[in-house]
């Protein structure tokens, strides 16, 4: 199981919850068990988030592998000069 | 240069040849965006709303269309209605920026274009497009746009991020929220505590080239487009979306780029230029005066931030608390979501909270602007770092280096930082000459750091070999700041060819795989990775067309220097010359393409050292040395790095000292010149003194992290705290003018 982390101002559609673990070898699959979990996390994190899994940062992540106990984060999107 | 980890000792990766564009440049050969001219071309200009805030009412362009010359004129009707065709959001904002439809939202928003045979024709026709409007109240800046009852610009905006929804539209784009421990005991903890209030202006990125486009579109419904941008793929993306066509019916040639560091990474005049010329049926060119550059294109944003932070007597932060408002101009999307990522990520503090507001204004929308977003929060958190040090009598690089961020240090923003070289700039300051340089009366000296994510991203390259040995390599990655050589020394590298042998082109839309911008100081790493990924394919290639020639396995073949030669030495070496003049006898062509979503971006961090004297009969603030220290990770062109870093910290103290947007009290800018809108030049400053760094990037081939943005982030603090520790005055706001430092010393002496 992949342990994913909110940032803050994720939190408001988790409950207030900072992590969880969840099933998935894929970002696209964590991001569809999310969205069971806590029903319209999926959209907000599919248009606007960036993912660090394990301290490595992607941008279009939904079919990048994510391995057994990795460390997941959504970001906030951000733009590069 | 400050080596930091063992140079593998590359032959080409890491010199300092000239640049491959450098003659045509010098030569006025090179082809900008205002140079090409094609026959029957007509000359294009557009109509700008004189307003900041208002309905158009009406727009009559009969009496421009019966002027001599002109051959069309268009307005927001000519495109389709993205909104009512259910469009992205984005997508709706991008078109309706490019020409207003019902209500225009800043001063220099286009509401028409017209197209005649002279530019005088053209001028003159703009003039006589007939607008009525019913003008609205307006908001300028954030306090403005926050206020209770302000008026709004958009009425179903609905702020993101905040639970629960608001029911009422607002300003206020949405909110963006860090926060980790808690505050009030990591403040209880702390022996020292500052708290201020920082607020910044608006400033361009002051690229010398203007905007400039030219478009010639077929009857068939296929147009080619000539522009300056970062990214000739976006361009051509940005601008079927907004005419509704496929993105394949237009082909982009990306011209020579005067300029850039973000600015040029959205569309203003593309589709315009398009629509003129389908409607005209002839070639359309249209370029921006610097004056329409500053009213209608991306600045970054103006900002009140306020920061309170504490820290132990021995230097250990305990806590910080960020509070940021930005501007993001007409439409939502101010990057303030990178400032809260970037605020305090140099550091590990325990108790945190970052809170941030993306807020539209009636202003250009803003556009990237090196490493957006970060500049500004660094000046706020820089300053105040600098008054905690100097409150707890602790050097400020020792300050900072208490507090570091390093490999696994939970990043404020979240993930764990993998290999970064924070700490290692930190200490090329402090082990420089220029730390311990005597200071004269009024002087003083400062030190500001800053983080840059960098980006990776999606590239494509093709590596062709010539027949006589020599390689063209070919990506689509607009050069911007000196790319091609980048790649061109990365394939030299590889192939083990002369880096004179290899040409480095950028090719059009139809010509290489798709490429996404020169921005986010990604291509060296990306663009460059699809490079050596091209090469190594190559160097495949031309081991097996030597195995065939010998009759020998693949394994007994290794490449070396250039050449084909085999492990026991058993044949005469084959150079690439000899195998590509018989590459018809051993398969044909010799090329490889690669293409890739990069993996493996490494962090940037800078630390900078400024040292300024202030008159304080005038509050005049002169540079007079600065030092800026960054991890490149590898420099594969170090001249370029060091002109990236150059650079940003120019662009920095002119943002620290001079620059800003002046608006009137209608909204109406007051400085859309380079007369009144100051950027330092050579003659204003000391030269930048450089210190590369080199931590690789253990994800990349060469070790590259990117180098163009992280520059600009610690300047204006820098500056900022070497006045204050000139002249003893906290400057808060930007620019530090003249007139505010001369108010702030007098403030202090009464």
């Amino acid at each position: 199981m992949a342990r994913v982390h909110f940032s803050a101002g994720l939190r408001e559609l988790t409950g207030g919850q900072a992590e969880v673990d969840v099933e998935g070898s894929t970002v696209r699959r964590i991001v569809a068990e999310l969205d069971e979990m806590f029903p319209g996390i999926g959209e907000r994190l599919s248009e606007a988030s960036s993912v660090a899994i394990d301290g490595e940062i992607f941008t279009d992540a939904e079919l990048e592998p994510v391995e057994e106990n990795a460390e997941v984060h959504f970001l906030d999107i951000f733009q590069g000069g | 240069m400050a080596i930091t980890e063992e140079n593998p000792g590359y032959k080409w990766v890491g010199t300092r040849p000239i640049r491959p564009d450098g003659l045509e440049k010098v030569t006025g050969k090179a082809r900008f965006g205002a140079d090409l001219a094609l026959p029957g071309m007509l000359h294009g200009k557009v109509v700008r709303s004189p307003h900041a805030h208002a309905e158009i009412v009406s727009i009559d362009t009969s009496a421009a269309e019966a002027m001599p010359g002109v051959k069309a004129v268009i307005t927001g009707a000519d495109f389709p209605d993205l909104a009512a065709n259910g469009a992205h959001a984005g997508d709706i904002d991008v078109a309706t920026n490019t020409i207003a439809r019902d209500k225009v939202l800043y001063e220099g928003h286009v509401v028409a274009a017209v197209a005649a045979i002279t530019r005088e024709q053209a001028e003159a026709a703009a003039k006589a497009v007939e607008i009525t409007y019913e003008v609205l109240p307006h908001v300028l800046t954030v306090d403005e746009a926050m206020a209770d009852g302000a008026p709004l610009l958009h009425d179903g905006m609905i702020t993101k991020g905040v639970d629960p929804a608001p029911e009422d539209p607002s300003n206020i784009a949405s909110k963006i929220l860090h926060e980790r421990g808690d505050l009030d005991q990591g403040f209880g903890e702390a022996d020292s505590v500052v708290e201020r209030e920082f607020t910044t202006k608006p400033v361009h990125q002051g690229y010398i080239e203007p905007h400039a486009a030219v478009a010639d579109a077929n009857s068939d419904g296929r147009a080619n487009l000539w522009c300056s941008s970062q990214g000739h793929f976006q361009m051509r993306a940005y601008t079927a979306t907004v005419l509704g066509v496929s993105p394949g019916n237009i082909k982009v040639t990306a011209a020579e780029i005067g300029g850039g560091f973000g600015g040029k990474t959205v569309i203003y005049l593309e589709p315009l230029a398009v629509r003129l010329s389908q409607r005209a049926g002839r070639p359309v060119k249209l370029v921006m005066d610097r004056d329409e550059v500053f009213r209608a294109t991306g600045p970054t944003s103006g900002t009140r931030i306020k920061v309170k932070m504490g820290a132990t007597k021995d230097g250990k932060m305990t806590a910080a608390e960020v509070w940021m408002a930005y501007e993001a101009g007409a439409y939502a999307g101010s990057p303030v979501g990178a400032a809260g990522m970037t605020a305090i990520a140099c550091y590990d503090i325990p108790n945190f909270v970052v809170e941030g507001y993306d807020v539209v204004c009636n202003k250009p929308r803003v556009a990237a602007y090196r490493a957006p977003g970060a500049p500004m929060a660094a000046f706020a958190v820089e300053s105040v770092v600098d008054e905690l040090a100097r409150n707890l009598e602790i050097d400020p690089i020792d300050i900072r280096l208490a507090n570091a961020a390093v490999e696994g240090t939970q990043a404020s923003y979240g993930p764990k930082f993998p290999r970064i070289g924070f700490v290692e700039t930190l200490e090329a300051i402090k082990d420089h000459p220029n730390y311990s340089e005597e200071l004269g009366p009024n002087q003083g000296r400062g030190v500001s750091a800053g983080f840059w994510f960098n980006a990776g991203m999606m590239s494509s390259a093709t590596v062709h070999i010539n027949e006589n040995g020599t390689a063209t390599v070919v990506t689509g990655s607009p050069d911007i700041g000196g790319s091609r050589q980048s790649m061109a020394l990365m394939a030299a590298e590889e192939l083990g060819i002369p880096y004179e042998s290899i040409k480095p082109v950028v090719a059009d839309t139809e010509t290489v795989g798709f490429n996404d911008v020169t921005g986010g100081s990604r291509v060296t790493l990306a663009t460059g990775a699809a490079v050596v990924d091209a090469c190594r394919l190559v160097v495949e290639d031309l081991r097996s067309r030597a195995a065939k020639t010998w009759d020998v396995e693949l394994d007994q073949v290794e490449w070396v220097e250039g050449q084909a030669q085999h492990i026991d030495g058993a044949q005469p070496p084959l150079s690439l010359g000899d195998l590509a003049k018989k590459s018809g006898r051993t398969g044909g062509p010799i090329s490889a393409n690669a293409s890739l979503n990069s993996r493996g971006v490494g962090a940037g961090f800078s630390t900078q050292l400024c040292d300024v004297e202030v008159d304080p009969e005038t509050g005049v603030t002169r540079v007079i040395r600065y030092l800026t220290a960054q991890d490149a990770g590898r420099a594969i062109s170090p001249d370029y790095v060091e002109g990236q870093m150059q650079g940003g910290v120019v662009q920095g103290i002119g943002w620290a000292l001079n620059e800003e947007y002046i608006h009137d009290t209608d909204g109406v800018m007051e400085n859309p010149s380079f007369l009144d809108y100051r950027i330092p030049v050579a003659s204003d400053l000391p030269m930048i003194d450089c210190s590369i760094v080199e931590v690789p990037n253990p994800a990349h081939p060469y070790g590259v992290r990117g180098v163009g943005e992280v520059g600009i982030v610690p300047p204006m603090a820098a500056v900022g705290n070497a006045i204050n520790d000139a002249v003893d005055v906290r400057m808060t706001e930007l620019p530090m003018s003249p007139i505010k430092v001369l108010e702030a010393i007098t403030d202090q002496s009464d």
